[in-house]
């Protein structure tokens, strides 16, 4: 269950940056391969913002599917899991996209610098 | 919780030092701010002292702030700190993890045992609680020290950093840290470690590689231990290193057990050409 203190992460970096202000939504950037589920996110993060700044937030979560590069062929092909098989017969995939785990933008009610 | 190191206040950990039986809830610790100031705090179960916000610099667009933090940023920035302190006082630290029961410290006392002539070996034992597994260790005769996480799941890099301020392990020697056992969670925390070692025991399926991707892709090395119960239990061996290659075509795997001591010589050898390989020379 490591998506609570994730979830504990976002709050208080976005809490951190807001300096003060009431966020009214953070955009949270999670690719499929990164092994964070976003339901256990949006499950956490109701709880976890109570009395901060980010109470009553919206939560918006950026799935990122996955995506590889073949080594063998160079052929880019989608993933559901963090391995594959190229049509190649390759299984040594770079991975392109789907580790993400980002706070990409939050909005706040003021503008305080 | 503290945004710079990413440490949590209700998750923090218990470190135990078994020289001293001292205990530690408490820790102090610095961070280098972008501007090159060192601020140094205390973290305490009910106080912590916020940074300056006036340090952190946000890009702002009207309303939107443009943020792209990197979450578990705050972990690999320390986790990157423990590794220049291992580099600087030339330490191979190896962050070993399976489920719970596949056989670690079994296999960490009886790697210590055989290798301590040669090898110096200290030991950062992590569980959620008991220091059970810290005594067995340090029965060794190698230094240990004990982290229990409470409710944490894993070890993580600031963790790594308290133990070892109590630990201080000597130059020139390997650091082997037992992570909380758990095939999920581990795989995400950097702890500053060289390499990342995944222990699989024959009693526990031939899929787990397969179930558990990010563990075995994060993996330098499988070890496969328990191999002297194959006789009674249903595990094709052949069939869990497809999967494991599958996941991860460059992960080494070794076959051993730590009770006959069978295999256990190839593991050795790679341990001791990596602190070859990593160490510099005295």
């Amino acid at each position: 269950m490591h998506e609570l203190g994730i979830t504990q992460n976002i709050v208080a970096i976005v809490n951190e940056y807001a300096q003060g202000s009431k966020v009214q939504r953070v955009l949270v950037e999670i690719g499929k391969l990164s092994a964070i589920m976003p339901d256990a996110i949006r499950f956490c993060f109701d709880i976890c913002s109570q009395g901060t700044a980010l109470e009553g937030a919206v939560l918006e979560i950026l799935e990122i599917p996955g995506l590889a590069k073949c080594r063998q062929c160079g052929t880019e092909i989608a993933l559901e899991k963090p391995f594959g098989l190229c049509g190649c017969g390759s299984v040594h995939l770079d991975l392109i996209t789907g580790e993400e785990l980002k706070i990409k933008e939050i909005e706040v009610e003021e503008v305080c610098v | 919780m503290c945004v710079s190191c990413g440490c949590s206040d209700d998750a923090e950990g218990t470190v135990t030092n078994l020289e001293t039986g001292e205990m530690e809830h408490n820790h102090h610790h610095s961070h280098t701010l972008p501007d090159g100031t060192v601020i140094t705090h205390t973290h305490t179960q009910y106080h912590h002292r916020e940074h300056d916000p006036s340090q952190l610099h946000a890009k702002i667009h009207g309303t939107t702030i443009s943020l792209e933090q990197e979450i578990l940023g705050k972990n690999n920035l320390l986790a990157a700190q423990n590794r220049g302190w291992f580099k600087g006082r030339n330490i191979l630290a190896l962050n070993l993890m399976s489920s719970p029961g596949a056989g670690k410290t079994t296999l960490l006392t009886r790697t210590i045992n055989d290798l301590k002539q040669q090898l110096p070996i200290s030991v950062i034992e992590g569980d959620q609680e008991t220091i059970n597994d810290a005594k067995r260790i340090k029965e060794t005769g190698c230094k240990v020290v004990q982290i229990n996480t409470g409710t944490g799941c894993h070890l993580d890099a600031s963790m790594i950093e308290r133990g070892l301020q109590q630990l201080n392990p000597p130059m020139n020697s390997v650091l082997m840290i037992e992570n909380v056992g758990n095939l999920v969670c581990p795989a995400l925390f950097d702890l500053g470690e060289q390499a990342k070692v995944v222990i699989l025991s024959v009693t526990e399926g031939e899929d787990k590689p397969i179930k558990y991707p990010h563990m075995f892709r994060a993996s330098e090395v499988m070890i496969l231990t328990k191999i002297d119960l194959l006789p009674y239990v249903q595990f094709d061996v052949q069939r869990c290193i497809e999967y494991a290659q599958q996941v991860n075509p460059n992960i080494q795997i070794f076959q051993v057990s730590a009770t006959t001591g069978a295999g256990l010589d190839i593991w050795y050898k790679w341990l001791t050409e990596k602190v070859t390989n990593s160490l510099q020379p005295v």
